[in-house]
């Protein structure tokens, strides 16, 4: 007999080792998340999949499953909690979901919609940010990157080049790019690179694929994120 | 400064009347009338504060964004912009021909885009003053009214827009703010299932449309000495026309005559569009003045929209358009209609042919062609020409070799009419406005005979009330003597 703790009520069966993100994910249960990816380590940042655990919050991807733990993935509060953490990474960047192209199929969005986010609420920051398109294939838009690290992950675990990684701290935190220009088209990246395919917002994308697919046919347009899953299927569809 | 506008030997000396409009959402604007010491109109400016941000905005952008990025920029006509952008989106991939479906589905987004137009404008916002004459009553004279008195009117004008609206839909995948054109082609055909949609509608359609027709040339015919003489200024005319010298919306040449309807140019590349205007800056408007350069900056600037395109058309190639449009022309007795009541006219005659033109297409099975886009070898300057529904658009962009926008540059329609307008305010002002104290019919016509443009500002396009308006009038020295100032309610306060 496995083991088990209960999510909402419901008994989530676990093996050793794994957190209550994976039992959750391999349940079929969704706990909404974005910078949480199985094929990477868990990064546990941008506290998203945030749950309750006998009054204590903490993150799904990193917290580890135990036998008999009563675990609150629905609540008010913490639906309270997870868009107050979302409103935050809108307004800390330039998401202006109205004209970006990675509208509709945008993890950012989606997990938005599915928490039931309906404005950003806090004050705009509007930080200067600007546009890589150094590179032939791909560019990237530092106005949306949430800083979630897994194009760091995926290039330095998959890839094997450690093109990305976080600089700063704090509000100074901001993706850097391995290469003497610091220029993305001046680096080892190439458009195959698992790294090209893992961002959950719109912040690294295929040069001139913009509105290609459209409305209506969107990766979310049609389910919510729950049951679609996240960006990367569709992403690594591509590969 | 040049503008032939200000005749007055001593502007210093002049009164000032101000019409100002109150809202300032998305941009306003304001007249200034000058009056001498016996109250003659001298001078007349509309000023015009629009966002110009939008050129500074988009540089530093992906191309590849721009038909969607553009479209959120002026919430009033986005599909003209959408389209336009996309058409210098072409030029920038290198595609200067679409796939047969590519090119077909962009027209029938742009024909759902100015018959949805044109039937908001002159039901919602035209047809109060000229079913009701421009004297009546502002709590009478508006589209609530019209609902009243003349409710099968105001019905067919909310169906034929809100086809137009499904039009768009079906095409952008949105009613408002869809994504269809890409660079180099669309991303969907139009499949039968949503062709049946629209054919179920369609003849209906060209009926209300062909009913508008008759509607305005009934209210101009029962007039005729009012409606020729209204804000009647000579302007030379610009517009894209076909090959063949016919009617065109989204795709054609440009052809300038001068008032006598005679050529200025004909059938020139719309890329080499800044040889053939400039753009003038006056200190006092935030707005440029753009001018056919062979005829310089005095004389040189020109009227767009539905009376230009209709008087500088030689045919439409659908029948119901084509016979009244030989109806307008005679009116005009050999000379190009300038009357800006004319203009509803005009619109209405286009906007029966976009119904006409929409079930020709309707028919065409290249719409659920599956060849959608098409490549070419980059390049780095992109110009996209129409007609918008409000006249001829441009824009114009630059871009790196990283595909980013270096610099951009739009005229949009209102642009292109910046001083025509003004030509009409002080001619009305002229006529109607000498020597008389500040009333508010006399407010109205200036009012009646700005929206004939269909200017793209918020305080013209506000659909339920009338357009909100301040008139000031100021002595020589800047004092205050009068002022008069109407809300979008229609409450008049003094
Ligand atoms: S670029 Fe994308 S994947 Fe990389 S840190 Fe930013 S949001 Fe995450
Ligand atoms: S998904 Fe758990 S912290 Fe980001």
């Amino acid at each position: 007999m496995s083991k088990t703790f209960k999510l909402d009520g419901r008994e989530i069966p676990f093996e050793t080792g794994q957190t209550i993100m994976d039992a959750a994910l391999a349940a079929g249960v969704y706990i909404p998340h974005l910078c949480h990816n199985p094929e990477f380590a868990p990064h546990g940042s941008c506290r998203v999949c945030v749950v309750d655990i006998g009054g204590r919050q903490v993150s799904a991807c990193t917290a580890a499953a135990s036998e008999g733990l009563e675990v609150d993935n629905s609540s008010e509060a913490i639906g309270e909690t997870r868009r107050a953490i979302l409103q935050m990474l809108f307004v800390e960047g330039n998401h202006v979901c109205p004209a970006c192209e990675k509208s509709g199929a945008c993890q950012l969005q989606a997990v938005a919609y599915y928490t039931g986010m309906l404005a950003p609420h806090f004050t705009h920051f509007f930080p200067r940010r600007s546009v890589d398109a150094s590179h032939p294939d791909v560019v990237i838009d530092f106005n949306r990157c949430i800083l979630c690290e897994l194009c760091v992950r995926a290039s330095r675990d998959h890839d094997g080049k450690r093109v990305f990684a976080i600089s700063g701290r704090g509000l100074e935190s901001h993706l850097v790019i391995d290469s003497p220009s610091g220029l993305l088209g001046d680096s080892s990246f190439a458009a195959t690179d698992k790294a090209a395919h893992v961002c959950p917002t719109g912040a690294i994308l295929p040069k001139g694929r913009g509105y290609e697919t459209p409305i209506g046919e969107r990766l979310y347009d049609r389910e919510p994120i729950s049951i679609v899953g996240d960006v990367r299927a569709q992403e690594e569809e591509v590969l | 400064m040049s503008t032939n506008l200000e005749t007055a030997r001593h502007p210093e000396t002049l009164k000032r009347v101000c019409i100002e409009p109150l809202t300032r959402v998305e941009g306003h604007g304001k007249v200034t009338l000058f009056l001498d010491e016996d109250n003659h109109v001298k001078q007349a400016r509309l000023h015009i504060v629009e966002f110009r941000g939008f050129e500074k905005f988009i540089q530093g952008r992906p191309y590849w964004e721009l038909p969607v990025l553009v479209q959120r920029l002026c919430g009033i006509c986005p599909v003209s912009h959408h389209l336009a952008a996309a058409k210098a989106c072409d030029r920038l991939v290198g595609v200067d021909r679409l796939t047969p479906t590519a090119e077909k589905v962009r027209r029938l987004m742009h024909l759902g885009q100015v018959l949805q137009s044109h039937a908001l404008h002159f039901f919602h916002l035209s047809s109060p003053d000229l079913l009701f004459g421009i004297d009546d009553a502002v709590a009478h004279r508006n589209i609530v009214g019209v609902i009243r008195d003349h409710p099968e009117i105001a019905m067919q004008g909310v169906l034929l827009r809100k086809f137009g609206q499904e039009v768009i839909r079906v095409t952008s995948g949105k009613r408002v703010h869809g994504t269809g054109a890409l660079p180099g082609g669309v991303n969907k055909n139009v499949s039968l299932e949503e062709r049946d949609l629209l054919l179920a509608e369609i003849d209906r359609v060209v009926d209300w449309a062909e009913k508008g027709v008759q509607l305005i040339k009934r209210i101009i015919l029962t007039r005729p000495d009012f409606h020729y003489r209204f804000a009647n200024v000579d302007a030379n005319t610009l517009s894209l026309v076909a090959p063949d010298g016919g009617f065109e919306l989204y795709d054609g040449g440009l052809r300038a005559r001068d008032p006598q309807g005679e050529t200025i140019f004909d059938h020139a590349d719309d890329q080499g569009y800044a040889e053939l205007l400039h753009e003038e800056i006056k200190p006092w408007s935030y707005m440029k003045f753009p001018f056919i350069v062979a005829l310089g900056p005095e004389k040189g600037w020109y009227r767009v929209g539905p009376l230009a395109r209709v008087n500088n058309c030689e045919r439409f190639h659908t029948p119901l358009a084509e016979q009244e449009r030989q109806d307008f022309a005679a009116a005009g007795e050999g000379r190009p209609l300038q009357a800006a009541l004319t203009t509803h006219w005009a619109r209405m005659i286009e906007l029966l042919h976009c119904a006409e033109a929409i079930r020709e297409l309707l028919a065409d099975p290249d719409l659920q062609g599956t060849d959608l886009r098409r490549e070419g070898a980059m390049q780095t300057t992109g110009i996209g020409v129409l007609e918008a529904p409000r006249g001829t658009l441009f824009h114009h962009y630059e871009i790196d070799s990283d595909g980013l926008v270096t610099r951009a540059n739009l005229i949009v329609s209102t642009t292109n009419n910046n001083q025509a307008m003004n030509a009409s305010i002080r001619r009305v002002a002229a006529d109607d406005l000498d020597g008389h104290a500040l009333t508010e019919p006399l407010l109205n016509r200036i009012e009646v005979a700005i929206r004939a443009y269909d200017p793209c500002l918020s305080c013209a396009t506000h659909a339920l009330g009338k357009m909100p308006l301040e008139l000031e009038l100021l002595d020589a020295e800047g004092r205050r003597v009068g002022r008069l100032v109407r809300h979008a309610d229609g409450s008049v306060a003094a």
